[in-house]
C-alpha cells in the first residue's frame, strides 16, 4: 500500500468520524461525545494531510498552526457564555477567510489556473467568492452582536438590492473572464473585493434579531466553499466535511428560521427591525403610561404568589444575572412557591442560549419549560417575571397583523395574573419594535440592570 | 477524477441532510457551533498548497494566515462547542426532583 493510499484511508476514517460525531450532536445525551469524536476525526485528517508525499515548508506550516492555536484556545476558553454567538460568528468568518486566501494563492501559483483543468478554476473561484462573502458577512454579524456597530438595519434604501446584485455580477464576471483564459491578477483582486463589499452589504441591512439565522446561513456557505476548495484540490476529506456542513447548515438555518416564524429570503432581504417605532404613543395617538415598581414591591408580590414563572431574555445574559436569578428562585422555593422558567426557542440571540446560561447557574433541567408547555401554564401563574426579554413576549405577534413580528410564536405572559418586567430602560427590543405588554394594567416595570434588580429583590425577599 | 469527486460531493450532501432531521431547539446553538468547527477542515487546503510548494513571499505569507485562520476555526470551534455542551451535562439534582436519568433525557429531547 502506497503512502497516498494510507492518506486516503485515513481520510475515510476522518470523514466517517465527522458524520458519526455529527449524528451524536443532534441528541442531548450523546452531544458531548459527538463533538469530541468529530474533533478526533479532524486530528486524523490533519495528520493524514501531513503524510502526503512531497510535503515541505514545515516551518511555515508549524508557524501557521501555532499562531492559530495561540489565538484560538484562549479565545474559546475565555469567552463568556453570553458572548458565545458572536464567537461562533468570528470562528465561522476566519474559516471563510482561509478559503478565500487559499483560492487567491492558487490563482497566483498556477498563473491564473493556466496549468490546471477548467473545473479547478471554476471551483476555486466559487470558493473565493463565497469564502470572501462569508468572511466579511460574519465579521459584520460579530460587530452587530458585540454592539461595535448598531444592531438595527443599516441600508442605503431601495437601491441596496440592485447594488448587491451589481456586486455579485462584477464578481462572477471576473470569475468568467479568468476561467475563459485571462491571467490578470487584477481580476482576482476585484473579484475578492467585490465579494468582500457584498458580504458587508448583505449583512448590514439585517436586523440584530435575525443574526442567529444569518450566522447559521454563513456557516453553511463556508461549508460549501470548503467543499469547493476540496474539489479544486482533489481532497476527499475537504469535500465530504465541507459538503456535510453545507447541507446540515442549510437545514439548521431553516429550523432556526421556522422557530422565529421568518423565511430565509425575507431575512436576507433585510430591513427587519426599526420598522414600527411608535415609542410610547399608541395607535390612537394617546400617550400610554407604564407603571414602574420597586424591588420591595416586586419581592412582596412574588412572596405571596403560589406560582412564579421566570421569562429570561437577552437582558439576563447581558447582565450575567443567571446566578442571581438562581439564588432568588431558591429563596422563593424555600417559601413553598412553585417556580419554573419559560424558555422561548429564540430567547437571547441564539436558540438554546438561555438553556446554556441557566444550566451554568445549576438550574435543574426539569424547571426549564419550552414554549408550548409554558404557554399552557401562564393562565395558572400568579407572577410572570420577565427578565430582559422583550420581543418574545410581544402580544403584537398574535394580534397585530401589520407588526413585523406578526405570526411569530410568543410566550403568552399576558395570560398570567400579573407581570413584572425587569428592563434597563423603555428602549425597544432587538427587533426595534414597541411592546404593548409594558402598557398593560397588570404589568409593572422594574427599571435597572437585570442583575442588580434581581439581587435587590433577593435582599428584600430575605428580609420578608 | 472530477466525476468521482462530484459523486462524493452529492452523497456527502445527502448524508448531511439526513443527519440533521430532528434536533431539539436546545441543541441548535451547539450544533451550529459544532458544524462550524468541522468546516475548519479548510486548514487542510492551506497545508496542502503550502506544503506541496509555492514560491514567493506573498504566497507563503497568505498561506500562513490561511492556516492560522483555519486552525482558529478548528481549535476554537471544537473547544467552544465542548464548553457549551458541558453545561448540559447532568449536575447533582435537587432532592425534590428525584427523577431518574431516562426521564430527564426525555425532557431534554422534548
Amino acid at each position: 500500500m502506497s503512502r497516498t493510499d494510507v492518506v486516503q484511508l485515513l481520510y475515510i476514517v476522518a470523514f466517517a468520524l465527522f458524520i458519526y460525531g455529527l449524528m451524536g450532536l443532534t441528541g442531548p445525551r450523546t452531544a458531548v461525545r459527538g463533538n469530541r469524536i468529530a474533533a478526533v476525526g479532524m486530528a486524523i485528517a490533519v495528520i493524514a494531510t501531513l503524510l502526503i508525499p512531497g510535503m515541505g515548508n514545515w516551518g511555515l506550516i508549524i508557524l501557521g498552526v501555532a499562531i492559530g492555536t495561540a489565538v484560538g484556545i484562549p479565545a474559546a476558553r475565555q469567552v463568556k457564555m453570553t458572548a458565545m454567538p458572536q464567537m461562533v460568528a468570528l470562528f465561522n468568518g476566519v474559516g471563510g477567510g482561509a478559503v478565500a486566501l487559499i483560492a487567491w494563492v492558487e490563482f497566483r501559483h498556477s498563473g491564473g489556473y493556466q496549468d490546471e483543468a477548467t473545473y479547478v478554476g471554476i471551483f476555486s473561484l466559487f470558493a473565493a467568492i463565497v469564502g470572501s462573502v462569508s468572511f466579511w458577512g460574519s465579521n459584520i454579524a460579530f460587530g452587530k452582536l458585540q454592539e461595535l456597530i448598531p444592531g438595527r438595519p443599516i441600508s442605503i434604501g431601495s437601491g441596496q438590492q440592485f447594488l448587491n446584485l451589481g456586486l455579485l455580477v462584477v464578481a462572477v464576471a471576473c470569475a468568467v473572464a479568468i476561467v475563459a483564459g485571462s491571467d490578470a491578477e487584477i481580476l482576482m483582486i476585484v473579484l475578492l473585493l467585490a465579494a468582500a463589499v457584498l458580504g458587508n452589504f448583505v449583512v448590514l441591512p439585517i436586523g440584530g434579531a435575525d443574526m442567529p439565522v444569518v450566522i447559521s446561513l454563513l456557516n453553511a456557505f463556508t461549508g460549501l466553499s470548503a467543499a469547493a476548495t476540496g474539489v479544486a484540490l482533489n481532497n476527499t476529506a475537504m469535500i465530504v466535511a465541507g459538503m456535510i456542513v453545507g447541507a446540515s447548515g442549510s437545514i439548521l438555518t431553516n429550523l432556526m428560521a421556522q422557530a422565529m416564524n421568518r423565511s430565509i429570503p425575507a431575512i436576507v432581504a433585510g430591513g427587519f427591525g426599526g420598522v414600527v417605532t411608535t415609542g410610547g404613543v399608541g395607535d390612537d395617538g394617546v400617550e400610554k403610561t407604564v407603571r414602574s415598581t420597586s424591588a420591595a414591591d416586586a419581592a412582596v408580590q412574588m412572596a405571596y404568589a403560589n406560582r412564579v414563572v421566570i421569562v429570561p431574555g437577552y437582558g439576563m445574559a447581558v447582565a450575567q444575572a443567571q446566578h442571581a436569578v438562581r439564588e432568588m428562585t431558591k429563596l422563593l422555593e424555600a417559601k413553598g412557591i412553585e417556580v419554573s422558567y419559560a424558555i422561548h426557542p429564540v430567547a437571547g440571540r441564539m436558540p438554546g442560549h438561555m438553556n446554556v446560561l441557566l444550566a451554568e447557574a445549576d438550574v435543574p433541567y426539569e424547571q426549564l419549560h419550552e414554549m408550548d408547555d409554558a404557554n399552557s401554564e401562564f393562565p395558572r401563574t400568579d407572577v410572570a417575571l420577565v427578565i430582559g426579554a422583550n420581543d418574545v413576549t410581544n402580544p403584537d405577534a398574535r394580534t397585530k397583523p401589520d407588526s413585523p413580528i406578526y405570526g411569530m410564536p410568543i410566550l403568552n405572559v399576558d395570560d398570567s395574573h400579573s407581570v413584572i418586567v425587569l428592563k434597563r430602560s423603555m428602549n425597544s427590543g432587538f427587533a426595534g419594535i414597541d411592546n404593548p405588554l409594558f402598557y398593560e394594567d397588570k404589568t409593572s416595570m422594574l427599571f435597572g440592570d437585570a442583575k442588580s434588580s434581581v439581587s435587590e429583590i433577593t435582599e428584600e425577599l430575605k428580609a420578608l | 477524477m472530477l466525476l468521482t469527486n462530484l459523486a462524493i460531493l452529492v452523497l456527502a450532501g445527502f448524508a448531511g441532510f439526513l443527519t440533521i432531521s430532528k434536533v431539539p431547539n436546545t441543541l441548535h446553538t451547539p450544533l451550529m457551533s459544532g458544524t462550524n468547527a468541522i468546516h475548519g477542515i479548510v486548514v487542510l487546503g492551506g497545508i496542502i498548497v503550502l506544503g506541496l510548494g509555492v514560491d514567493g513571499f506573498l504566497n507563503k505569507f497568505l498561506l500562513v494566515i490561511a492556516i492560522a485562520f483555519g486552525t482558529i476555526n478548528v481549535v476554537g470551534g471544537f473547544l467552544v462547542t465542548d464548553r457549551m455542551l458541558e453545561m448540559f451535562k447532568s449536575k447533582p439534582k435537587p432532592v425534590e426532583a428525584g427523577k431518574d436519568e431516562p426521564e430527564q433525557i426525555e425532557r431534554e429531547a422534548a
